[in-house]
């Protein structure tokens, strides 16, 4: 029987010729991730092991982007945890304040992730990099502690659902717009264990941060990973960003499928999940007059440059709308940089946004854009779980970055046609 | 190894930021996660559960964001078992790794009501609602994974494998 893309990646990772679906495998990992949250609890695990050093210090990233710069007391002696962990094992991929980014851009970016990579990162957003072609997903503290010891991981082989795609998004609709309204299709389990894979002539129109934030959404279905099949959009990311060799891996023609969606792209529509969970998918029609206090855009959904190029075209020339806070976070200091050479920056700040540094904080209520009781959030992030920005009785709402840029011109949620 | 305890019931998709709200994760310490436990849907619990009580929730047990502090909070919230129709896979590998029991089961997650009081027996997965007498039996781990529940979590697994 043939295999998926991921089933591919999986047996190639442990040596073995072929896997099946409910295989329990163990495979190298060419990657160990972890943040300031997750790494000190891995780093107490991985001391009780009592080894002397991790598997392979050029094979883990150490990115304290959650509540950085330093929330908090707290906070502050966590990320010196990770620091200190850092200085003496020489891990040579931690970053600190000032290189640091988020940290499902910034891998990317710095060409640690490449096609074919199996990765696992200790923040459940790491299936971010199927945009590659890699398997990567996210795990706990302590498989990110057994992940620096010993360089392996066990794995469930996840069976797959088939995304087929043809076609090409409209203006204005972005990669955001695709996975709000695939999640709201198929809801919040809807690929619970199992692999998401994007294939067809569709996916060679979708832009390398397009694919990132589909990946990236592809744990609020419940996927294991989310991947997408390499191309020459692809490679050429990947020439640019990364000295490492890669590998392609594309599904055998007779790989058996959970189930196959057909997606015409062009069919897609604007799309926002109301709270509290990201299968709340509506269209336009639907949105009713939702007056919001907030806007963030931002994080490792929506926090690249062509997110931030697609809200400042929205905005260009006008005015946020008076009484609301929005709130721009750039995901990296490169994208930062090119955004403030391009004059993306400036015409943001112009219409009257704030921009910060990068970090995640906002995006899971941690700091830079706490909400009050009652207050209401348009946010490119991907979660808006109760209480996830802030106070219990505060709302989300996910969308795009051109939604939420129209959306912070009028001071309720708004299609991008209705302020161009 | 047996559980026994009341039920503290809740529905589907409860997800890591209810278990634990990310306010609170600029500490691992378990005993101040636990003071947090469940308090954006359910502020109660901390002050009414008692230790050994069994949690039951519905579908997509755990979802969210991968912190190994949703396990952490509920296990040193004394709670000695989660039982739901199925359960996010992060949150899955996480409750095996740090040694918090987990059991699939559909039947129980849609029958059992709260303050009902129950027993596990996670030999034989059998699960018995001592109020309505009923008994119900949930997916087995496969052994691998008993294996790792054995040795009392991944990091004694990888010590014994050394």
């Amino acid at each position: 029987m043939g295999m998926t893309m991921t089933q591919k990646i999986l047996a190639n990772a442990a040596g073995l010729e072929s896997v099946s679906a409910g295989d329990l495998i163990m495979a190298n990992l060419s990657l160990v991730l972890g943040n300031d949250i997750t790494s000190p609890v891995a780093i107490k695990e991985f001391d009780k092991l009592g080894l002397k050093s991790v598997f392979d210090n050029t094979k883990i990233a150490l990115v304290p982007d959650h509540f950085t710069p330093n929330k908090d007391i707290k906070s502050a002696e966590q990320c010196m945890a990770v620091r200190n962990f850092a200085g003496e094992q020489d891990i040579v991929n931690y970053f600190e304040v000032g290189e640091v980014g988020i940290e499902h851009a910034l891998l990317p970016e710095k060409g640690l992730v490449v096609a074919g990579d199996v990765v696992i990162g200790a923040d459940s957003h790491t299936c971010t990099y199927g945009a590659l072609g890699a398997f990567s997903t996210g795990v706990g503290s302590t498989d990110m502690a057994a992940g620096m010891a010993i360089g392996k991981a066990w794995f469930k082989v996840p069976e797959a659902i088939k995304f087929n795609l043809t076609g090409k998004l409209n203006e204005y609709v972005s990669g955001k717009d695709l996975i709000l309204h695939i999640i709201g299709m198929i809801g919040v389990d809807g690929a619970l264990y199992k692999s998401m894979e994007f294939v067809g002539e569709g996916v060679h129109s979708l832009t390398m941060d397009d694919r990132f934030t589909v990946a990236n959404m592809a744990i609020e279905a419940g996927a294991k990973n989310g991947i997408f099949e390499v191309d020459d959009k692809t490679r050429e990311y990947m020439k640019a960003h990364s000295k490492k060799e890669w590998k392609e891996f594309s599904a055998d023609n007779d790989a058996e499928y959970a189930k196959v969606i057909d997606i015409d792209l062009s069919t897609v529509p604007h799309t926002v999940a109301f709270p509290h969970l990201p299968e709340n998918a509506r269209t336009p029609e639907n949105w009713g007059d939702v007056k919001i206090d907030q806007v963030v855009i931002g994080s490792c959904t929506n926090g690249r440059l062509s997110d931030l190029q697609n809200a400042a075209k929205i905005l260009k020339g006008k005015k946020v709308k008076k009484g609301i806070r929005v709130l721009v976070f750039p995901a990296t200091q490169r994208i930062y940089l090119e955004a403030l050479k391009d004059g993306t920056l400036s015409t943001l700040v112009e219409a009257g946004c704030v921009i910060s540094a990068p970090t995640c904080g906002p995006c899971l209520g941690g700091h830079m854009g706490i909400l009050a009781a009652g207050e209401r959030c348009v946010s490119t992030t991907n979660r808006n779980f109760l209480g996830r920005m802030g106070h219990v009785k505060s709302e989300v709402y996910l969308a795009s970055p051109e939604v939420a840029a129209a959306s912070a011109i009028t001071g309720k949620i708004t299609a991008p046609e209705e302020v161009m | 190894m047996k559980a026994n305890g009341k039920v503290i019931k809740y529905g589907d998709n409860i997800d890591t930021d209810v278990i634990i709200p990310a306010r609170y994760l600029n500490t691992s310490e378990p005993a101040e996660l636990a003071k947090h436990c469940m308090e954006d849907i359910d502020k109660d619990f901390v002050n009414n559960h008692s230790t050994g009580d069994i949690m039951v929730g519905g579908a997509n047990f755990g979802c969210g964001s991968s912190r190994e502090h949703a396990p952490i909070a509920i296990k040193a919230s004394g709670i000695s078992c989660v039982i739901a129709k199925d359960f996010a896979r992060i949150f899955y590998r996480n409750s095996i790794n740090i040694g918090l029991p987990i059991l699939e089961c559909k039947e129980a997650s849609e029958d059992i009501k709260a303050g009902d009081s129950v027993e596990v027996d996670f030999d034989s997965g059998v699960i018995k609602n001592i109020t309505t007498g009923k008994e119900y039996r949930a997916v087995a781990f496969p052994p691998f994974m008993q294996e790792i529940i054995n040795k009392g979590g991944l990091v004694e697994y990888i010590k014994s494998n050394k």
